[in-house]
Protein backbone atom coordinates (compact mmCIF):
# COMPACT_ATOMS: atom_id res chain seq x y z
CA UNK A 1 0.00 0.00 0.00
CA UNK A 2 2.62 2.42 1.22
CA UNK A 3 4.38 1.97 -2.45
CA UNK A 4 1.63 2.18 -4.75
CA UNK A 5 1.01 5.48 -6.12
CA UNK A 6 -2.09 7.45 -5.01
CA UNK A 7 -4.64 8.09 -7.60
CA UNK A 8 -5.02 11.75 -7.92
CA UNK A 9 -8.84 11.98 -6.77
CA UNK A 10 -8.00 10.96 -3.95
CA UNK A 11 -5.22 12.91 -3.41
CA UNK A 12 -7.23 15.80 -4.55
CA UNK A 13 -10.22 14.72 -2.25
CA UNK A 14 -7.97 14.55 1.03
CA UNK A 15 -6.34 18.01 0.19
CA UNK A 16 -9.72 19.54 0.27
CA UNK A 17 -9.87 17.74 3.49
CA UNK A 18 -7.04 18.61 5.07
CA UNK A 19 -7.97 22.18 3.99
CA UNK A 20 -11.15 22.04 5.74
CA UNK A 21 -9.40 20.68 9.03
CA UNK A 22 -6.24 23.22 8.37
CA UNK A 23 -7.69 26.50 6.84
CA UNK A 24 -9.39 27.67 9.83
CA UNK A 25 -6.54 27.99 12.13
CA UNK A 26 -4.72 29.58 9.56
CA UNK A 27 -7.46 31.89 9.24
CA UNK A 28 -6.77 32.76 13.07
CA UNK A 29 -3.49 33.04 12.64
CA UNK A 30 -3.55 35.02 9.56
CA UNK A 31 -5.67 37.85 11.47
CA UNK A 32 -4.71 37.22 14.94
CA UNK A 33 -3.88 40.87 16.55
CA UNK A 34 -0.18 40.24 16.39
CA UNK A 35 1.51 43.42 17.53
CA UNK A 36 -1.00 43.78 20.53
CA UNK A 37 -0.44 40.29 21.40
CA UNK A 38 2.27 40.48 23.67
CA UNK A 39 0.72 43.00 25.79
CA UNK A 40 -3.17 40.89 25.96
CA UNK A 41 -0.83 37.47 26.62
CA UNK A 42 0.41 39.01 29.88
CA UNK A 43 -2.72 40.28 30.99
CA UNK A 44 -3.62 38.63 34.75
CA UNK A 45 -6.88 36.75 33.20
CA UNK A 46 -4.92 35.37 30.44
CA UNK A 47 -2.44 34.09 32.69
CA UNK A 48 -4.43 33.14 34.95
CA UNK A 49 -6.72 31.17 32.44
CA UNK A 50 -3.88 29.13 31.48
CA UNK A 51 -2.51 27.97 34.58
CA UNK A 52 -5.89 27.05 35.77
CA UNK A 53 -5.88 24.55 32.42
CA UNK A 54 -2.81 23.62 32.42
CA UNK A 55 -2.52 22.54 36.02
CA UNK A 56 -6.33 20.97 35.70
CA UNK A 57 -5.77 19.36 32.31
CA UNK A 58 -2.66 17.39 33.99
CA UNK A 59 -4.42 16.26 36.92
CA UNK A 60 -7.07 15.30 34.71
CA UNK A 61 -4.86 13.23 32.64
CA UNK A 62 -2.91 11.60 35.70
CA UNK A 63 -6.61 10.72 36.84
CA UNK A 64 -7.40 9.04 33.19
CA UNK A 65 -4.33 7.43 32.71
CA UNK A 66 -4.51 5.85 37.04
CA UNK A 67 -9.03 5.08 36.01
CA UNK A 68 -7.91 5.05 32.06
CA UNK A 69 -5.65 1.85 31.64
CA UNK A 70 -7.59 -0.89 33.69
CA UNK A 71 -10.51 0.06 32.09
CA UNK A 72 -9.02 -0.52 28.92
CA UNK A 73 -7.68 -3.74 30.12
CA UNK A 74 -11.30 -4.50 30.89
CA UNK A 75 -12.27 -3.92 27.51
CA UNK A 76 -9.38 -5.65 25.93
CA UNK A 77 -10.27 -9.06 28.55
CA UNK A 78 -14.29 -8.23 27.61
CA UNK A 79 -13.24 -9.37 23.68
CA UNK A 80 -14.49 -13.10 25.49
CA UNK A 81 -17.39 -11.88 27.09
CA UNK A 82 -21.39 -12.44 25.71
CA UNK A 83 -22.16 -9.87 23.11
CA UNK A 84 -24.56 -8.14 25.73
CA UNK A 85 -22.31 -6.97 28.42
CA UNK A 86 -19.48 -6.67 26.18
CA UNK A 87 -21.23 -4.29 23.80
CA UNK A 88 -22.80 -2.00 27.00
CA UNK A 89 -19.78 -1.76 27.94
CA UNK A 90 -18.11 -0.59 24.95
CA UNK A 91 -21.04 1.60 24.90
CA UNK A 92 -20.90 3.07 27.97
CA UNK A 93 -17.01 3.85 27.51
CA UNK A 94 -17.70 5.73 23.74
CA UNK A 95 -21.12 7.58 24.94
CA UNK A 96 -19.03 10.52 26.59
CA UNK A 97 -17.50 11.02 23.07
CA UNK A 98 -20.17 11.50 21.09
CA UNK A 99 -22.52 13.25 23.53
CA UNK A 100 -22.41 17.01 23.49
CA UNK A 101 -20.32 18.13 26.54
CA UNK A 102 -23.10 20.37 27.57
CA UNK A 103 -25.36 17.21 28.16
CA UNK A 104 -22.50 15.19 30.37
CA UNK A 105 -22.48 18.60 32.12
CA UNK A 106 -25.77 18.56 32.80
CA UNK A 107 -25.66 14.69 33.88
CA UNK A 108 -22.48 15.53 35.76
CA UNK A 109 -24.49 18.16 37.93
CA UNK A 110 -27.53 15.43 38.28
CA UNK A 111 -25.04 13.02 39.71
CA UNK A 112 -22.33 14.94 41.50
CA UNK A 113 -24.50 18.53 42.07
CA UNK A 114 -25.69 20.22 45.41
CA UNK A 115 -28.72 18.17 44.67
CA UNK A 116 -27.13 15.67 42.82
CA UNK A 117 -27.96 12.18 43.35
CA UNK A 118 -24.48 11.68 45.38
CA UNK A 119 -23.73 15.06 45.01
CA UNK A 120 -26.29 16.00 48.05
CA UNK A 121 -24.23 14.08 50.57
CA UNK A 122 -21.24 16.23 49.98
CA UNK A 123 -22.91 18.98 49.79
CA UNK A 124 -24.66 18.44 53.22
CA UNK A 125 -20.95 17.60 54.60
CA UNK A 126 -20.07 21.10 53.05
CA UNK A 127 -18.18 20.40 49.98
CA UNK A 128 -19.77 21.16 47.25
CA UNK A 129 -18.47 19.80 44.40
CA UNK A 130 -19.50 22.53 41.12
CA UNK A 131 -18.07 25.91 40.92
CA UNK A 132 -14.98 24.10 42.19
CA UNK A 133 -11.25 23.49 40.16
CA UNK A 134 -12.38 19.68 41.01
CA UNK A 135 -15.29 20.41 39.23
CA UNK A 136 -12.88 21.26 36.31
CA UNK A 137 -11.01 18.03 37.01
CA UNK A 138 -14.14 15.77 36.80
CA UNK A 139 -15.67 17.70 33.70
CA UNK A 140 -12.13 16.74 31.61
CA UNK A 141 -12.12 13.61 33.05
CA UNK A 142 -15.44 12.62 31.75
CA UNK A 143 -14.91 13.78 28.22
CA UNK A 144 -11.33 12.88 27.95
CA UNK A 145 -10.97 9.61 29.31
CA UNK A 146 -12.80 7.39 26.63
CA UNK A 147 -9.72 8.77 24.29
CA UNK A 148 -7.03 6.99 26.94
CA UNK A 149 -8.98 4.00 27.61
CA UNK A 150 -9.93 3.27 23.12
CA UNK A 151 -5.74 3.97 22.71
CA UNK A 152 -4.60 1.72 24.88
CA UNK A 153 -7.75 -0.71 23.94
CA UNK A 154 -5.68 -0.65 20.41
CA UNK A 155 -2.41 -1.19 21.60
CA UNK A 156 -3.46 -4.07 23.99
CA UNK A 157 -5.20 -5.38 21.06
CA UNK A 158 -2.60 -5.34 18.76
CA UNK A 159 0.39 -6.61 21.24
CA UNK A 160 1.66 -10.07 21.17
CA UNK A 161 -0.67 -11.82 24.62
CA UNK A 162 1.59 -14.77 24.21
CA UNK A 163 4.27 -12.74 25.97
CA UNK A 164 2.28 -12.27 28.89
CA UNK A 165 1.82 -16.09 29.01
CA UNK A 166 5.29 -16.77 28.36
CA UNK A 167 6.16 -14.56 31.77
CA UNK A 168 3.78 -16.65 33.82
CA UNK A 169 4.77 -19.67 32.98
CA UNK A 170 8.55 -18.66 33.75
CA UNK A 171 7.30 -17.36 37.17
CA UNK A 172 6.21 -14.25 36.90
CA UNK A 173 3.58 -12.73 39.48
CA UNK A 174 0.98 -11.12 37.76
CA UNK A 175 1.86 -7.57 39.21
CA UNK A 176 5.56 -8.59 37.62
CA UNK A 177 3.63 -9.36 34.25
CA UNK A 178 1.68 -6.38 34.62
CA UNK A 179 5.07 -4.08 35.06
CA UNK A 180 7.50 -5.71 32.59
CA UNK A 181 5.62 -7.05 30.22
CA UNK A 182 2.12 -5.65 29.39
CA UNK A 183 2.87 -1.76 30.51
CA UNK A 184 5.69 -1.70 28.26
CA UNK A 185 4.13 -3.43 25.26
CA UNK A 186 1.49 -1.01 25.45
CA UNK A 187 3.77 2.12 26.86
CA UNK A 188 3.19 3.82 23.19
CA UNK A 189 -0.43 3.75 23.50
CA UNK A 190 -0.38 4.58 26.81
CA UNK A 191 1.67 7.96 25.80
CA UNK A 192 -0.38 8.63 22.83
CA UNK A 193 -3.64 8.34 24.72
CA UNK A 194 -2.37 10.25 27.59
CA UNK A 195 -1.28 13.33 24.79
CA UNK A 196 -4.89 12.89 23.43
CA UNK A 197 -6.51 13.35 26.70
CA UNK A 198 -4.40 16.08 27.83
CA UNK A 199 -5.13 17.89 24.53
CA UNK A 200 -8.93 16.81 24.78
CA UNK A 201 -9.07 18.17 28.60
CA UNK A 202 -7.45 21.11 27.47
CA UNK A 203 -10.04 22.44 25.24
CA UNK A 204 -12.77 21.07 27.03
CA UNK A 205 -15.65 23.73 27.12
CA UNK A 206 -18.93 22.82 27.57
CA UNK A 207 -19.31 20.40 30.16
CA UNK A 208 -17.16 22.20 32.05
CA UNK A 209 -19.36 25.69 31.92
CA UNK A 210 -22.10 23.74 32.65
CA UNK A 211 -20.85 21.73 35.68
CA UNK A 212 -17.98 23.86 36.76
CA UNK A 213 -19.15 27.52 35.98
CA UNK A 214 -17.03 29.68 35.40
CA UNK A 215 -15.43 32.22 38.09
CA UNK A 216 -11.80 33.92 37.06
CA UNK A 217 -8.91 31.84 39.12
CA UNK A 218 -11.01 29.18 40.23
CA UNK A 219 -13.36 27.56 37.31
CA UNK A 220 -12.73 29.72 34.38
CA UNK A 221 -9.87 27.57 32.03
CA UNK A 222 -8.94 28.89 28.80
CA UNK A 223 -11.50 27.91 26.61
CA UNK A 224 -14.32 29.51 28.02
CA UNK A 225 -12.24 32.45 29.23
CA UNK A 226 -11.92 32.85 25.29
CA UNK A 227 -15.38 32.39 24.38
CA UNK A 228 -16.73 35.14 27.16
CA UNK A 229 -13.94 37.72 25.50
CA UNK A 230 -15.40 36.63 21.96
CA UNK A 231 -18.37 38.59 23.27
CA UNK A 232 -17.16 41.98 24.32
CA UNK A 233 -13.03 41.83 22.92
CA UNK A 234 -12.73 39.70 20.20
CA UNK A 235 -9.36 40.25 19.74
CA UNK A 236 -8.34 39.18 23.27
CA UNK A 237 -10.62 36.25 22.42
CA UNK A 238 -7.96 35.30 19.29
CA UNK A 239 -5.27 35.86 21.98
CA UNK A 240 -6.85 33.19 24.37
CA UNK A 241 -7.39 30.65 20.79
CA UNK A 242 -4.31 31.01 20.06
CA UNK A 243 -2.41 30.47 23.34
CA UNK A 244 -4.84 27.36 23.48
CA UNK A 245 -3.89 26.41 19.64
CA UNK A 246 -0.23 26.79 20.81
CA UNK A 247 -0.03 24.78 23.92
CA UNK A 248 -2.26 21.97 22.44
CA UNK A 249 0.07 21.53 19.01
CA UNK A 250 3.05 22.15 20.64
CA UNK A 251 2.50 19.01 23.22
CA UNK A 252 1.43 17.29 20.05
CA UNK A 253 4.43 18.11 18.24
CA UNK A 254 6.85 17.80 21.39
CA UNK A 255 5.63 14.77 22.76
CA UNK A 256 4.97 12.41 20.76
CA UNK A 257 8.64 12.56 18.74
CA UNK A 258 10.15 11.91 22.28
CA UNK A 259 7.61 9.44 24.01
CA UNK A 260 6.77 7.85 20.96
CA UNK A 261 9.80 6.24 18.93
CA UNK A 262 7.97 3.13 18.83
CA UNK A 263 4.74 3.99 16.45
CA UNK A 264 6.72 5.02 13.46
CA UNK A 265 5.76 1.39 12.37
CA UNK B 1 -26.52 30.02 21.74
CA UNK B 2 -23.36 28.22 19.08
CA UNK B 3 -26.53 25.57 17.97
CA UNK B 4 -28.48 27.83 17.94
CA UNK B 5 -26.64 30.18 15.01
CA UNK B 6 -25.83 26.96 13.24
CA UNK B 7 -29.43 26.19 12.65
CA UNK B 8 -29.96 29.90 11.80
CA UNK B 9 -27.02 29.48 9.24
CA UNK B 10 -28.93 25.99 8.24
CA UNK B 11 -32.38 27.79 7.90
CA UNK B 12 -30.98 31.09 5.93
CA UNK B 13 -28.79 28.73 3.47
CA UNK B 14 -32.11 26.90 2.94
CA UNK B 15 -33.90 30.12 2.48
CA UNK B 16 -31.01 30.97 -0.18
CA UNK B 17 -31.47 28.29 -2.06
CA UNK B 18 -35.82 29.25 -2.56
CA UNK B 19 -36.71 30.82 -5.25
CA UNK B 20 -38.04 34.55 -4.73
CA UNK B 21 -41.45 33.36 -4.26
CA UNK B 22 -42.42 34.10 -0.81
CA UNK B 23 -40.95 36.66 0.80
CA UNK B 24 -39.16 35.90 3.78
CA UNK B 25 -37.87 38.49 6.79
CA UNK B 26 -35.35 37.11 8.98
CA UNK B 27 -35.21 38.90 12.30
CA UNK B 28 -32.04 38.02 14.54
CA UNK B 29 -33.18 39.27 18.07
CA UNK B 30 -31.67 38.62 21.57
CA UNK B 31 -32.54 35.63 23.06
CA UNK B 32 -34.77 36.93 26.06
CA UNK B 33 -37.32 37.57 23.16
CA UNK B 34 -37.71 33.96 22.16
CA UNK B 35 -41.22 33.55 23.70
CA UNK B 36 -42.71 36.81 22.68
CA UNK B 37 -41.09 36.90 19.10
CA UNK B 38 -42.00 33.58 18.61
CA UNK B 39 -45.88 34.86 19.89
CA UNK B 40 -45.79 37.37 17.35
CA UNK B 41 -44.42 35.60 14.62
CA UNK B 42 -48.03 33.76 14.12
CA UNK B 43 -49.85 37.16 14.65
CA UNK B 44 -47.96 38.79 11.76
CA UNK B 45 -47.99 36.44 9.55
CA UNK B 46 -51.64 36.02 9.93
CA UNK B 47 -52.21 39.40 9.15
CA UNK B 48 -48.93 39.27 6.18
CA UNK B 49 -49.81 36.35 4.65
CA UNK B 50 -47.69 35.16 2.15
CA UNK B 51 -44.90 37.05 4.34
CA UNK B 52 -42.73 34.28 6.16
CA UNK B 53 -40.91 35.34 9.41
CA UNK B 54 -37.50 33.85 10.34
CA UNK B 55 -36.46 34.07 14.01
CA UNK B 56 -32.88 33.37 15.31
CA UNK B 57 -32.00 33.59 18.62
CA UNK B 58 -28.87 34.12 20.29
CA UNK B 59 -27.06 36.35 22.63
CA UNK B 60 -26.65 39.76 21.15
CA UNK B 61 -23.71 40.54 21.18
CA UNK B 62 -22.95 36.86 19.00
CA UNK B 63 -25.84 38.14 16.94
CA UNK B 64 -23.78 41.34 16.15
CA UNK B 65 -20.74 39.94 15.00
CA UNK B 66 -22.73 37.54 12.96
CA UNK B 67 -24.15 41.00 11.21
CA UNK B 68 -20.91 42.03 11.19
CA UNK B 69 -19.56 39.24 9.04
CA UNK B 70 -22.47 39.40 6.71
CA UNK B 71 -25.12 37.20 7.91
CA UNK B 72 -27.97 37.84 5.74
CA UNK B 73 -30.88 39.46 8.09
CA UNK B 74 -33.37 41.95 7.85
CA UNK B 75 -33.77 42.96 11.59
CA UNK B 76 -31.94 42.93 14.34
CA UNK B 77 -33.45 43.29 18.32
CA UNK B 78 -30.33 43.80 20.69
CA UNK B 79 -30.96 43.46 24.30
CA UNK B 80 -28.72 45.80 24.76
CA UNK B 81 -28.27 49.33 23.43
CA UNK B 82 -24.27 49.56 23.22
CA UNK B 83 -24.39 46.16 21.13
CA UNK B 84 -26.61 48.14 18.83
CA UNK B 85 -24.39 51.38 18.85
CA UNK B 86 -21.52 49.22 17.85
CA UNK B 87 -23.65 47.90 14.95
CA UNK B 88 -24.46 51.13 13.81
CA UNK B 89 -21.09 52.47 14.47
CA UNK B 90 -20.27 49.62 11.66
CA UNK B 91 -23.13 50.43 9.31
CA UNK B 92 -25.28 47.86 9.19
CA UNK B 93 -28.40 49.70 10.57
CA UNK B 94 -29.16 52.95 10.67
CA UNK B 95 -32.24 54.31 12.80
CA UNK B 96 -33.12 51.92 15.70
CA UNK B 97 -35.71 52.49 18.06
CA UNK B 98 -36.23 51.43 21.58
CA UNK B 99 -39.24 49.12 21.45
CA UNK B 100 -39.42 47.76 24.92
CA UNK B 101 -37.27 47.67 28.20
CA UNK B 102 -36.31 44.93 31.00
CA UNK B 103 -35.14 45.02 34.55
CA UNK B 104 -33.35 42.67 36.94
CA UNK B 105 -34.43 40.15 38.94
CA UNK B 106 -33.40 37.48 41.70
CA UNK B 107 -34.18 34.06 40.96
CA UNK B 108 -34.37 31.55 43.62
CA UNK B 109 -35.39 27.63 43.24
CA UNK B 110 -38.76 27.02 43.96
CA UNK B 111 -39.51 27.11 47.69
CA UNK B 112 -36.41 29.61 48.26
CA UNK B 113 -34.16 27.51 50.16
CA UNK B 114 -31.67 30.37 51.38
CA UNK B 115 -34.32 32.39 52.10
CA UNK B 116 -33.01 35.36 49.74
CA UNK B 117 -35.46 38.51 50.20
CA UNK B 118 -32.73 41.08 49.18
CA UNK B 119 -30.08 42.41 46.94
CA UNK B 120 -27.39 42.67 50.01
CA UNK B 121 -28.60 38.42 50.63
CA UNK B 122 -26.17 38.17 47.27
CA UNK B 123 -23.03 39.33 48.86
CA UNK B 124 -23.48 36.12 51.67
CA UNK B 125 -20.16 34.29 50.45
CA UNK B 126 -22.25 31.18 51.97
CA UNK B 127 -24.54 31.57 49.73
CA UNK B 128 -24.55 29.90 45.90
CA UNK B 129 -24.77 33.05 43.54
CA UNK B 130 -24.62 32.69 39.87
CA UNK B 131 -24.78 36.04 37.98
CA UNK B 132 -23.63 36.91 34.13
CA UNK B 133 -20.20 37.34 33.49
CA UNK B 134 -19.79 41.05 32.67
CA UNK B 135 -18.72 40.93 29.62
CA UNK B 136 -22.34 40.31 28.65
CA UNK B 137 -24.86 42.86 28.92
CA UNK B 138 -27.02 41.15 31.78
CA UNK B 139 -23.42 40.87 33.92
CA UNK B 140 -22.91 44.35 32.80
CA UNK B 141 -26.11 45.57 34.58
CA UNK B 142 -25.91 43.49 37.57
CA UNK B 143 -22.31 44.51 37.97
CA UNK B 144 -23.80 48.45 37.51
CA UNK B 145 -26.49 47.91 39.79
CA UNK B 146 -24.20 46.44 42.49
CA UNK B 147 -21.64 49.47 41.97
CA UNK B 148 -24.86 51.86 42.11
CA UNK B 149 -26.04 50.59 45.89
CA UNK B 150 -22.28 49.85 46.78
CA UNK B 151 -22.64 46.24 47.31
CA UNK B 152 -19.79 43.54 46.54
CA UNK B 153 -21.42 40.48 45.20
CA UNK B 154 -19.70 37.39 46.31
CA UNK B 155 -20.77 34.82 42.63
CA UNK B 156 -20.08 31.15 42.32
CA UNK B 157 -20.37 31.39 38.69
CA UNK B 158 -20.18 34.00 36.02
CA UNK B 159 -22.16 32.20 33.50
CA UNK B 160 -22.25 33.72 29.41
CA UNK B 161 -25.47 33.92 29.05
CA UNK B 162 -28.96 34.81 30.62
CA UNK B 163 -30.18 31.39 29.99
CA UNK B 164 -27.33 29.67 31.57
CA UNK B 165 -28.33 31.40 35.29
CA UNK B 166 -31.51 30.67 34.75
CA UNK B 167 -30.54 26.91 34.77
CA UNK B 168 -28.67 26.56 37.55
CA UNK B 169 -31.28 28.10 39.30
CA UNK B 170 -33.55 25.92 38.00
CA UNK B 171 -31.74 22.54 38.69
CA UNK B 172 -31.05 23.85 42.17
CA UNK B 173 -27.27 24.44 41.62
CA UNK B 174 -27.17 27.64 42.67
CA UNK B 175 -29.40 29.47 45.69
CA UNK B 176 -30.13 32.63 43.58
CA UNK B 177 -29.48 34.21 40.59
CA UNK B 178 -29.71 37.56 38.95
CA UNK B 179 -31.63 37.55 35.78
CA UNK B 180 -34.30 39.52 34.11
CA UNK B 181 -37.90 39.91 34.74
CA UNK B 182 -39.02 38.22 31.79
CA UNK B 183 -36.86 35.22 32.52
CA UNK B 184 -38.44 34.59 35.56
CA UNK B 185 -41.56 35.12 33.64
CA UNK B 186 -40.64 32.57 31.20
CA UNK B 187 -39.51 30.17 33.38
CA UNK B 188 -43.08 29.66 34.71
CA UNK B 189 -42.71 27.54 38.62
CA UNK B 190 -39.26 26.04 37.71
CA UNK B 191 -38.09 29.11 39.37
CA UNK B 192 -39.42 32.06 42.11
CA UNK B 193 -38.73 35.65 41.67
CA UNK B 194 -37.27 38.12 44.13
CA UNK B 195 -38.26 41.80 42.65
CA UNK B 196 -35.62 44.12 43.89
CA UNK B 197 -36.94 47.68 44.76
CA UNK B 198 -33.35 49.17 43.63
CA UNK B 199 -33.50 48.11 40.24
CA UNK B 200 -36.40 49.65 38.86
CA UNK B 201 -34.06 52.42 37.94
CA UNK B 202 -31.74 50.34 36.67
CA UNK B 203 -33.94 49.19 33.34
CA UNK B 204 -31.81 47.90 30.03
CA UNK B 205 -33.86 49.55 26.42
CA UNK B 206 -34.46 47.00 24.17
CA UNK B 207 -33.60 48.56 20.55
CA UNK B 208 -34.98 47.62 17.09
CA UNK B 209 -33.84 48.74 13.42
CA UNK B 210 -33.84 46.98 9.73
CA UNK B 211 -30.60 46.25 8.44
CA UNK B 212 -28.98 48.25 5.82
CA UNK B 213 -28.40 45.59 3.40
CA UNK B 214 -32.04 43.65 4.38
CA UNK B 215 -32.88 41.83 1.53
CA UNK B 216 -36.61 42.52 2.40
CA UNK B 217 -36.77 45.93 3.96
CA UNK B 218 -39.93 46.86 2.94
CA UNK B 219 -41.52 44.10 4.95
CA UNK B 220 -38.71 43.99 7.69
CA UNK B 221 -40.46 47.69 8.76
CA UNK B 222 -43.82 46.09 8.71
CA UNK B 223 -42.51 43.51 11.17
CA UNK B 224 -40.75 46.37 12.99
CA UNK B 225 -44.13 48.23 13.09
CA UNK B 226 -45.85 45.01 14.25
CA UNK B 227 -43.41 44.85 17.20
CA UNK B 228 -43.99 48.88 17.74
CA UNK B 229 -48.23 48.06 17.88
CA UNK B 230 -50.54 48.06 20.83
CA UNK B 231 -50.88 44.49 19.96
CA UNK B 232 -46.67 43.85 19.69
CA UNK B 233 -46.79 46.11 22.81
CA UNK B 234 -49.44 44.00 24.61
CA UNK B 235 -47.98 40.73 23.86
CA UNK B 236 -44.18 41.92 25.71
CA UNK B 237 -46.10 43.14 28.81
CA UNK B 238 -48.07 39.53 28.83
CA UNK B 239 -44.29 38.58 29.31
CA UNK B 240 -43.11 40.95 31.49
CA UNK B 241 -41.81 43.33 29.56
CA UNK B 242 -42.20 47.26 30.76
CA UNK B 243 -44.10 48.91 27.09
CA UNK B 244 -42.07 51.73 26.53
Amino acid sequence: MRAGRLSPVVALVAAVGLAVLALPLLGLLVRAPWPDLPRLLVSGPVLEALALSLGTGLISTALCLVLGVPLAMLLAHSAAWHAVPRRLLRAAITVPLVLPPVVGGIALLLLLGRRGLIGQWFADAGLGIPYTPAAVVIAQTFVAMPFLVFAVEGALGAADRRVEGAAATLGASRWQVFRYVTVPIVAPGIAAGAVLCFTRALGEFGATITFAGSLPGVTRTLPIASYLAMQSDPQEAIALALVLLVVSVGVLLALRDRWLPGVRS
Amino acid sequence: MRPLALIALLALAGCAAQPAGTPSVTVFAAASLTDVFTELETGFEAAHPGTDIVLSFGGSAALASQIRQGAPADVFAAADERVMEQVVDAGDVRTPVIFTSNSLEIAVPPGNPAGIDELADLTDPGIAVALCDPQVPCGALAHLLFETFELTPAPDTLEPDVKAVLTKVELGEVDAGLVYVTDVHAAGPAVEGVLIPEAQSLITLYPIGVLTDAPNPAAAQAWIDYVLSPLGQKALADHGFVAF
